[in-house]
């Protein structure tokens, strides 16, 4: 391990973030990405909250992989995370408590984030430490992104603002924007994920998941008597 | 192991010591048995369990506790920000601090007789840990426990905003359960003791979007103006949410939909929430508990202004 960014830990750094995409191709931790992202303030920290959240659990339930009973497998991987989101939502209230308070119970709900989890078990428990806490850092990286690009489209369209700074004049304040409403509420954030996924999946074919199987077009007779 | 002896040379003394120790030698013996155990046994399954919670729980708790002085002062920092906002008085980017003791008094207030009093520092008191302290407060009869919130302080805190030594404003501290929280809040007043300024809630935790929505700007805004107790025989009131008012009672609850300001009777409705029944009912609820008999309407009807003098 002479060089700190091998082959190894570099793709497991860079390949979430277009190419193993944890929201656009595993389709994992959409919840949050709905909830918090109507501004770039909360979808940041709550990305930051992630990431460190994955990374700091990976490598720790990395380094004990070889002392986990599998019986108490889950258990173990959860009580791990479980403490450190409760670490990070403690941080939150003593540090950014007008976030905090934005982010209500998203922050506790890490916990049961898709990534957070099928990182420590697909990836942790079976590869050390280092390469596992940049695994937890790149797929966290990967969240971010979505989490960030989602949240510049709701809050610039929803509200003319970006990190609460005015872009748009609103036309209430005098200006010519009309916010658009629907991108505050949540379901906008499932059509701007969506154009991205078609988006990365035009760039990228191969995400494409195979057709698992055929609609046939009915053939005459059939559909009536049998 | 060459790591551990790296790490005595820096702490040799200490090393020393539990080299000796033979409790540490004990441990470190049944340390390296269980790690050499084979995963799926029982003893280890137990014994990581077990190590893994001692050390979790640590952690927690000392990340709880080292940061609850910082999260205390921001809980009260939020506190004071939410009264100078149901005052008006708040300014983007100004001291809080300064401003509230600057503008504000608060002052204990006894329910039952709705007077002050004066035995008990004011900025001191905290009324939601009297509440919980069997000493300083009552339990509320079942029947008229409409705000469900089964007990109460027997002294309230309230803030008063002056100018030039009368009145601008009261403040009342309301609380009541919603769907799933209780929800604690301000009632700012005029000095009439039944118009409403504005209203707030700074801890509640009900469904953001739908209930969450009682802390939505737009919402709050349609509270000015509303009326509180019954002027005279209060038409149109939403069946079923609360009876007919009498006068002098509270009246002032939210109703299903939109209010029509064209109608008799509109000066004590506000919209209800969209999708938050429950939390709606909660609201009116926990606003017809505190200004009834119950709450502050004893001590309203001792400070309150009516034109041209005091009543």
């Amino acid at each position: 391990m002479s060089a700190v960014l091998n082959s190894e830990t570099k793709k497991v750094l860079v390949d979430p973030l277009v190419s193993n995409n944890p929201i656009t191709l595993q389709v994992l931790g959409i919840c949050s990405a709905l909830a918090v992202t109507s501004q770039m303030s909360t979808s940041l920290i709550m990305a930051l909250a992630l990431t460190l959240v994955t990374a700091f659990s990976s490598a720790a339930i990395s380094a004990i992989r070889n002392h986990i009973p599998s019986s108490i497998r889950i258990i173990v991987q959860m009580t791990i995370i479980a403490s450190l989101v409760i670490v990070v939502d403690q941080i939150l209230k003593a540090f950014a408590f007008e976030i905090s308070k934005q982010l209500s119970v998203f922050v506790g709900l890490i916990i049961t984030n898709c990534i957070v989890m099928g990182r420590a078990e697909g990836y942790a428990m079976k590869n050390p430490p280092l390469e596992s806490f940049m695994d937890g850092i790149g797929n966290g990286l990967g969240y971010s992104l979505i989490l960030v690009t989602v949240a510049f489209f709701r809050e610039i369209f929803g509200s003319g603002k970006l990190l609460g700074m005015e872009i748009f004049p609103l036309v209430k304040d005098g200006g010519w924007y009309d916010p658009n409403g629907l991108m505050l509420l949540p379901p906008s954030a499932f059509f701007i994920i969506g154009l991205i996924i078609w988006g990365v999946r035009e760039w990228k074919p191969e995400q494409s998941e195979k057709v698992e199987y055929k609609i046939l077009p009915i053939a005459h007779g059939e559909g009536g008597h049998h | 192991m060459p790591n551990e002896k790296k790490q005595c040379q820096h702490l040799a003394p200490i090393c020393a010591a539990l080299e000796k120790n033979e409790q540490y030698q004990k441990a470190k013996a049944y340390a390296e048995r269980v790690l050499a155990l084979g995963n799926d046994s029982l003893e280890k399954t137990i014994a990581i369990a077990v190590t893994l919670c001692l050390v979790c729980a640590v952690l927690v708790s000392f990340a709880a506790v080292a940061l609850k002085p910082l999260q205390l002062t921001n809980k009260e920092l939020d506190m004071k920000k939410n009264i100078l906002d149901v005052a008006g008085l708040l300014e983007a980017g100004g001291n809080i601090e300064a401003a509230f003791n600057e503008r504000i008094e608060a002052k204990v207030v006894d329910l039952a007789s709705g007077e002050y009093v004066d035995s008990i520092d004011a900025n001191a008191y905290d009324q939601r840990k009297a509440a919980k302290d069997p000493a300083q407060s009552l339990a509320i009869p079942k029947d008229k426990d409409i705000a469900h919130i089964r007990i109460k302080a027997k002294y309230a805190k309230v803030y008063l905003v002056k100018e030039a030594g009368t009145i601008k404003s009261i403040i009342l501290p309301i609380s009541g359960y919603g769907l799933w929280s209780t929800l604690y809040g301000f009632l700012s007043l005029d000095p009439d003791g039944q118009t409403v300024q504005s209203i707030n809630f700074y801890d509640q935790a009900e469904t953001p979007g739908l209930g969450g929505e009682v802390v939505n700007p737009n919402w709050r805004a349609l509270w000015k103006g509303k009326k509180v107790y019954a002027e005279s025989d209060v038409p149109s009131m939403e069946k079923g949410l609360i009876a007919e008012a009498d006068m002098g009672d509270p009246a002032l609850s939210l109703i299903k939909g939109v209010v029509d300001n064209s109608k008799p009777g509109s000066q004590y409705q506000v919209d209800g929430l969209a999708g938050a029944s429950l939390t709606s009912n909660g609201v009116s609820n926990l606003i017809r508990y505190w200004m009834s008999k119950e709450g502050f309407s004893t001590y309203l009807s001792k400070v309150r202004v009516v034109k041209g003098g005091v009543s």
